[in-house]
């Protein structure tokens, strides 16, 4: 697995992993903003807007990398899911644009101490829009309804997406991004209370990832036929999901007892099994059934440059990062 | 109306609405910076209160840039799939890079918005350095892609696919540098004219205010220097434009007839079907001169190219006189300014003066818009020159009235909020009786 086409694709991979544990939390947040209710709302999304404020912005970023190295590298597999999904992409962003102005109206509104309802609820309802939205066009590439190797021979209907699968690829999304973001939150206060209140939450949402993560490859069968038989036969697949329900038992019992740096390191540990579940069992194409990741490759010289920016830019990046993190997250992520 | 023309109109509202803000996170870093470092050297309560108030529009404005900037990427694939199957493998380097430099911007931003109390005061100040050159650099790298559609290099055509790839030369196309250097003054001129035209028009109520003054001193500053540059950056687009797009040339100039000695026209009508520009004041031998400094050279009609192979001349030939005198205005509002500041500081705050500067607040990024007019528009019918037309590159896919008025309403709100929101920012006049300035 070393070819140029495969260490972009790779790289995609590495990106939504990347978006997936921060840029998904930033989305999970919002999703906890939404279902505020009971005593110490107020409290928690202040907590929740304070956590996310420095960082979303670069977050964000993941997801333009993702995009731009699929253009760059894959200009065909980009073009022609543009076209097969076309509407759940432009609700994506219609999400994106309306998740991050919003919270930044209305983080600008509580820096000046005054309330804006209306912002914050439409900040906290894009989160949950775009999420699901997000999975569903991750479980559409999958599903093997987007027939055609390119725009000529393209021969599927724009709605693959609204299918089972795609559909519960969506909940998988949201409610891991949901859970990313409770489990995140609990180290970013220092009263009890909220702290109790995130726990609850993480618990909560880690049963329902935990049921849908074994509930999806269990029921792929018909509305993924070729993905379940990668995910669920291949010689990775036993490690991979006992690797996977080792993480999610270990985030269940450090909750518990309330070790909540490890239970973030397994909490995280699981969507990247999930996402690189994902990525395996999708292998060696890019669009299922048709379209194979060496196909679909760009020029051998635009990938070793693509990669070398990457490398490049990722050595800048990495320490930026640290310094942002270090910064503001000092306590959560850092210790005292 | 056919679907083409719905994503043209669709992808040229997305591009103006987000230019604003693109050019705001270009020019609004190098405000809050310089008020910053003029906080550090003199401490001064004014100018750090300006630097974070500065620093709260660069955060509002960033945002909906940086969300309105994702759009975009995604919606040159939603829309115009065709061009990026062919042009992705090429010129997809520098959206890489730019994905770092707004990475950086990214990063930066946050310890410098948030990080007032939490970082030391050189740390904050270079954070804010880093934002500028993350702003300025990402600019320049998402213009080199729209250099490589006005002069595309880097590939052979073969069958109408690309092959022999060289991405470098791809993204260091002809078009690239003067293209990055008019856009990069043009952001610093748009962003600082507007900030320098909002302060000055509070400064006219209130003569004496030390907030609005050290804002329109910086302001005008960064602002008036772009602009005194801007028309020497002009001269080499134009030069570049006479000799690799003549066609582009004649729309802006509405030169229909293939002449020597081709005349400059300020105004006009273009009339493509009569093939002449009436109601226009000529200036003999003006055009020749100035595209090509010389007053005898040729210069291309749009009558010498098939009709399928013109631009509409009309709101192109608009476009430019539009930019042109937005320009002038600007750079002759600059050196006034200058020597004002230079010879007389009282004239400088003074009510004739403050009026010319809020006059010319709007005209910057007036300026920045129908700039891209002009060379969108004056590259038709082509997406990529003479490669690619935009009538082969748009989307298969049916019923794009819909997405169109949904983020056209989006954007509008979007739009008037952040207004809003800047207004209340920059329209206060607190008061630093302490200092003298």
């Amino acid at each position: 697995m070393t070819s140029l086409p495969d260490l972009a694709a790779g790289s995609i991979l590495a990106s939504l992993v990347l978006y997936a544990l921060t840029g998904g939390a930033d989305f999970g947040g919002g999703v906890w903003a939404l279902f505020n209710r009971g005593p110490r709302a107020e409290e928690r999304e202040r907590l929740i807007v304070q956590a996310i404020g420095p960082v979303w912005e670069t977050n964000h970023i993941w997801v333009i990398v993702a995009v731009v190295v699929l253009f760059t590298g894959f200009p065909g597999a980009y073009a022609l899911l543009s076209t097969a999904l076309f509407l759940p992409v432009t609700l994506v962003l219609a999400g994106i644009v309306l998740r991050g102005s919003a919270f930044a109206f209305h983080s600008y509104h509580l820096h000046r101490e005054r309330r804006a309802a209306g912002w914050g609820t439409l900040f906290a309802a894009a989160s949950l829009l775009t999420p699901f939205l997000l999975g569903a066009v991750l479980g559409a590439v999958s599903a093997g309804m987007i027939r055609g190797t390119g725009l000529d021979n393209l021969a599927s209907g724009t709605r693959s997406w609204l299918a089972a699968f795609p559909l519960s690829v969506g909940m998988l999304t949201l409610s891991s991004f949901s859970y990313l973001a409770a489990v995140y939150l609990i180290l970013e206060t220092d009263v009890p209370e909220l702290r109790e209140d995130f726990r609850l939450r993480a618990q909560a949402s880690l049963a329902v990832v935990v049921l849908l993560s074994a509930a999806i490859p269990l029921f792929s069968g018909r509305g993924a036929p070729d993905f379940h038989r990668a995910l669920t036969g291949s010689p990775w697949s036993l490690p991979l999901l006992g690797m996977n329900a080792l993480a999610a038992i270990g985030a269940g019992i450090f909750l518990h007892r309330r070790a909540y740096r490890l239970a973030r390191v397994c909490a995280a540990a699981q969507v990247t099994l999930l996402l690189a579940g994902w990525g395996l069992a999708q292998y060696p194409f890019l669009i299922r059934p048709d379209l194979t990741i060496r196909a679909a490759a760009a020029s051998p010289e635009m990938l070793r440059l693509l990669l070398a920016a990457l490398g490049a830019g990722a050595l800048l990046l990495f320490p930026a990062i640290f310094l942002l993190l270090r910064v503001f997250k000092k306590d959560a992520l850092f210790g005292r | 109306m056919s679907e083409l023309i719905l994503a043209r109109i669709q992808m040229a509202s997305f591009f103006a609405f987000h230019i604003l803000f693109a050019v705001a996170g270009m020019g609004m870093p190098v405000l809050m910076v310089l008020a910053e470092g003029a906080f550090l050297r003199t401490g001064k309560a004014v100018y750090a209160d300006l630097a974070r108030r500065w620093a709260r529009g660069t955060a509002v404005l960033f945002a909906v840039g940086a969300v309105s900037g994702t759009v975009l990427s995604f919606e040159l694939g939603l829309l115009w799939p065709r061009f990026m199957e062919f042009s992705g493998g090429v010129i997809g380097l520098p959206f890489a890079l730019e994905g770092f430099a707004f990475f950086t911007e990214a990063i930066f931003l946050g310890i410098y918005l948030y990080g007032w109390e939490k970082v030391s005061p050189r740390l904050h100040l270079s954070a804010g350095v880093m934002v500028a050159l993350g702003g300025v650099l990402s600019g320049v790298f998402v213009v080199s892609a729209n250099g490589w559609m006005n002069s595309p290099a880097g590939f052979v055509l073969e069958g109408g696919r690309p092959v022999g790839i060289s991405p470098l030369s791809a993204m260091a196309n002809p078009a690239w540098k003067s293209e990055a250097i008019h856009m990069t003054l043009a952001a610093f001129a748009a962003t600082g004219f507007a900030v320098a035209g909002i302060h000055a028009f509070r400064l006219r109520r209130e003569t004496g205010n030390r907030f609005h003054r050290a804002a329109l001193v910086i302001a005008l500053s960064v602002g008036g220097a772009a602009a005194v540059l801007q028309p020497l950056s002009g001269d080499m687009s134009a030069r570049f434009v006479a000799r690799s797009q003549p066609v582009k040339l004649a729309a802006m100039e509405g030169q229909f007839r293939t002449e020597r000695g081709a005349p400059l026209r300020i105004g006009g009508l273009p009339d493509p079907e009569r093939e002449t520009t009436p109601h226009a004041i000529e200036i003999p031998r003006g055009l020749s001169l100035l595209a090509f400094h010389d007053p005898d050279a040729e210069v291309l009609g749009l009558s010498a190219v098939p009709r399928d192979e013109r631009p509409d001349p009309r709101p192109v030939h608009a476009a430019f006189q539009v930019m042109v005198a937005c320009g002038m205005c600007m750079a002759a509002v600059a050196f006034a300014g200058a020597l004002l500041g230079w010879r007389r500081r009282e004239a400088f705050f003074g009510r004739p003066f403050l009026l010319a500067v809020s006059l010319c607040g709007p005209l910057g990024l007036l300026a920045v818009e129908a700039g891209w007019v002009v060379t969108e528009m004056g590259r038709q019918p082509w997406i990529i020159h003479k490669v690619m037309r935009t009538s082969e590159a748009v989307t298969p896919v049916g019923g794009l009235a819909l997405p169109f008025v949904f983020f056209s309403l989006i954007y509008l709100a979007l739009g008037i909020f952040a207004v809003r929101m800047l207004r209340r920012e920059l329209a206060e006049s607190p008061s630093f009786p302490g200092e003298e300035g």
